[in-house]
């Protein structure tokens, strides 16, 4: 096989000229055109914001990163101010400290005071500004506005009261997602983030990322904790409960605990689970393996039978819901394959409940997953099998950091362990998945060995790595040229599928998770996440590929047995009713 | 006249006004909102999404410009339309007071309209009628110096004729 990258760089590009510029009397230097608040930072100088989104047009809402600028009489945004040569900047002149102590006062005119008990309570931004800039008592007490906080939908739960309108939220919903399911509404005093028609975000064309969770500096975002219902089960003695955790979890629940970014500390995970109480721990990466199994078939059969394609893949639920509402003319086109989730899901309350003997109904099966959508996919009525739910709750890497701590558990002192079988044994292909462009590059080594008998060479497919946006190659297998796109975050997928709909059709298969960056950004994930915490937990799975020793979902044994004893072969009947399900077009508020 | 029928006939108001637009012009929202407020007296949650397919914008985005305005409402205005000068010489004769009879008697909230479609309620800004002070305004008609009694009385009025005349 053969590989062309045509490898999209996405994003502005700045001039490399630079500029230099005086902060606080010394010499800084920035790049032409870049924002004051970008050279602040990468000069080091950390200057207080609760609005700016990386790379993303600043919105200078929320004034706390005023500056002195010589020759402005005013205070200035750096935020929204361009650098130019020779300007001088005071970052933390007595004057903008004084502004900035008294802007965040009158943000919490009318913030409640509920810290305590404030999901957020450990990693507020509102709170850690407030108490590094000194703010030891309420100065102003302003009108609060009685909000009801809204239960409605599966995944996320808003509690408006204590919204600060920073328009985060608003903007990586629209701008990141192309979704724009909340937005400002209202005027003045009685200004608030809404959907239309002030209805619940179940009726909104929400699709549960999670990103705006993501972004929000205080408690006004959370996701549906599913803690309660997890804990009792771990203590009913009637049931028996699994486990299982999803590719990216493993390399992120570590910082945490203090860990660096990046660490792999699957055994310790593993552990953690098992002190918690699990009768079962089993890791998504194996249903990932299954996935790649049944969806690798499933291009092939479509490329040699004529099938609907692009085939998109299906096993990130945002994506899914996004389709079903804005482009449900594609849905077609999505893999009729469960996400891994679901998959094993379903896999552990037939295959698992039937060869141990237990009952379906008395196995309460947990997915840790760094996915806020997750929780709306499990509950979804495509993911009931005779009435049961695959999987019966969802925590997310977040919720389960908040268990392990209520625990008291030492993580770094765990001793490692390894997962369970029969569902513990994974490829690396199948960790894979927790980074953008994984699923395809997992797919694409068993594609390749599907249609010709053998492994690639070199099995790194390096044209579908990395954090880009939008990534697209071209294969040469035995003389078939197959076009594939790997895509994460909706607006890139929804630029792409304009393009398809307007008659592009050089694409085979694209992969398209609902995260920037993919599941190792997701949603769930904790509050700590960045844009390099991310780049290195995607190194850590390529780290894990690079050293495992199974590197292709059908070189796994535990794969071949489950197809020998159970499922027959890929798209056989019993897959198709276990593991593949079918999505409709959906009614919503867009 | 069924619901059905009701939706169906605003829905081809609506796409008349929308021939008018072309696709996507994003600056034309506020004239459209005008004009089908104008025709129908609100702006229907079908309109809302209507318009945002029309004009590539999300229903949420349409929702936050539309309640910017104190001129948009999102309910059919109700048979008695009653609108509260808040301006400053009304808000200086106790006009709060009267806005706060009305909303417990009717049980709204402004931009509302009671479940029966007998009244709506309007917040305003001066009507020029400051002699009046505090004056309401009820289909038109001016009622000068209000205060909470005469504002219960007024709507008990209200209510009586409107039994007279079968409602």
């Amino acid at each position: 096989m053969t590989v062309s990258a045509e490898t999209k760089r996405s994003g502005a590009t700045e001039s490399a000229k630079t500029v230099t510029i005086t902060v606080n009397g010394r010499s800084v230097e920035a790049r032409q055109g870049e924002m004051l608040l970008t050279a602040l930072k990468r000069a080091g100088i950390r200057v207080p914001t609760l609005c700016h989104l990386e790379n993303l047009f600043p919105s200078g809402a929320c004034r706390m990163c005023v500056v002195e600028v010589d020759g402005f009489a005013n205070l200035v945004p750096s935020c929204a101010c361009p650098v130019t040569e020779g300007m001088s900047v005071k970052t933390h002149s007595p004057r903008a400290l004084r502004a900035r102590k008294t802007i965040l006062e009158l943000v919490l005119a009318n913030h409640p005071d509920d810290c305590l008990y404030c999901v957020r309570n450990d990693n507020c931004e509102l709170r850690a500004l407030a108490a590094e800039l000194g703010v030891r008592q309420r100065r102003y007490v302003g009108e609060r506005r009685q909000q009801k906080e809204d239960l409605s939908s599966p995944a996320l739960v808003r509690d408006p009261e204590k919204c600060i309108l920073c328009g985060k939220c608003v903007r990586v919903c629209e701008e990141v997602q192309g979704v724009g399911a909340i937005n400002f509404v209202g005027r003045g005093s009685a200004t608030r983030i809404a959907v239309a028609f002030d209805e619940g975000i179940n009726l909104s064309s929400c699709i549960y990322c999670g990103q705006c969770i993501m972004v929000c500096p205080t408690g006004a975002l959370r996701e549906q904790s599913h803690i309660k219902e997890v804990m009792d089960a771990l203590k009913n003695p009637e049931k028996f409960v699994v486990v299982q955790h999803a590719p990216s979890v493993s390399v992120t629940i570590g910082e945490e605990f203090g860990l660096k970014p990046g660490a792999d500390v699957e055994g310790l995970l593993v552990a953690a689970l098992r002190e918690l109480g699990f009768d079962r721990v089993f890791d998504t990466a194996f249903a990932a393996d299954l996935t790649v199994m049944e969806e690798a078939s499933e291009l092939v059969h479509r490329i040699k039978t004529g099938g609907k394609l692009p085939m998109m893949t299906s096993c990130s639920p945002g994506w899914i819901k996004y389709v079903e509402e804005f482009y449900p003319d594609f849905i077609e086109n999505l893999s009729t394959c469960k996400s891994p989730q679901q998959m094993l899901g379903a896999i552990i309350k037939n295959y698992f409940a039937e060869k141990q003997n237990i009952a379906p109904e008395k196995i309460f099966s947990v997915a840790v997953m760094p996915c806020t959508a997750k929780k709306f996919e499990c509950g979804r009525m495509e993911m009931l099998h005779e009435g049961i739910p695959d999987v019966d709750a969802v925590l997310t890497t977040r919720e389960l950091v908040r268990v392990l701590r209520m625990r008291g558990m030492d993580f770094k002192s765990l001793t490692p362990q390894v997962a369970d079988t029969p569902f513990g044994d994974r490829s690396t292909a199948g960790k894979l998945f927790g980074a953008t462009g994984g699923v395809m590059e997992a797919a694409v080594r068993t594609a390749h060995y599907l249609l010709t008998g053998t492994d690639l060479p070199d099995l790194k497919v390096e044209a579908v790595r990395g954090m880009t946006g939008v990534k697209q190659a071209r294969l040469h297998i035995e003389g078939k040229d197959i076009g594939i796109a790997v895509v994460s975050g909706l607006g890139n997928a929804s630029r792409l599928l304009d393009e398809i709909r307007a008659g592009r059709n050089d694409l085979h298969f694209i992969e398209v998770m609902t995260c920037p960056g993919g599941c190792i950004a997701g949603g769930g994930q904790p509050h700590s996440t960045n844009l390099n915490a991310v780049k290195e937990r995607m190194q850590a799975l390529y780290r894990i590929d690079r050293e495992g020793t199974i590197r292709t979902a059908h070189g796994n044994p535990a794969i071949k047995r489950i197809y020998q004893e159970f499922l027959g072969e890929p798209l056989s009947e019993k897959s198709h009713h276990l593991l593949h399900t079918h999505y409709h077009k959906r009614d919503v508020l867009v | 006249m069924t619901d059905v029928e009701t939706t169906q006939e605003k829905t081809t108001v609506v796409d008349r006004i929308l021939t008018e637009y072309p696709q996507g012009k994003r600056d034309a929202l506020i004239p459209i909102l005008q004009e089908v407020q104008a025709q129908q007296g609100y702006l229907s949650r079908e309109a809302i999404v209507k318009i945002g397919k029309h004009l590539g914008l999300a229903a949420s985005k349409i929702y936050g410009v539309a309640t910017f305005y104190n001129q948009f409402r999102f309910q059919p205005l109700g048979k008695f339309h009653i609108q509260v000068c808040r301006g400053t010489a009304c808000h200086v004769k106790n006009s709060t007071a009267v806005l706060d009879t009305l909303r417990r008697e009717l049980k709204i909230e402004p931009g509302e309209t009671t479940r029966d479609g007998l009244f709506s309620l309007e917040v305003v800004a001066c009507v020029g009628a400051c002699g009046l002070a505090p004056v309401i305004c009820v289909n038109g008609e001016f009622y000068a110096s209000m205060t909470p009694a005469k504002t219960r009385r007024l709507i008990e009025e209200i209510r009586e004729r409107a039994e007279e005349h079968g409602n």
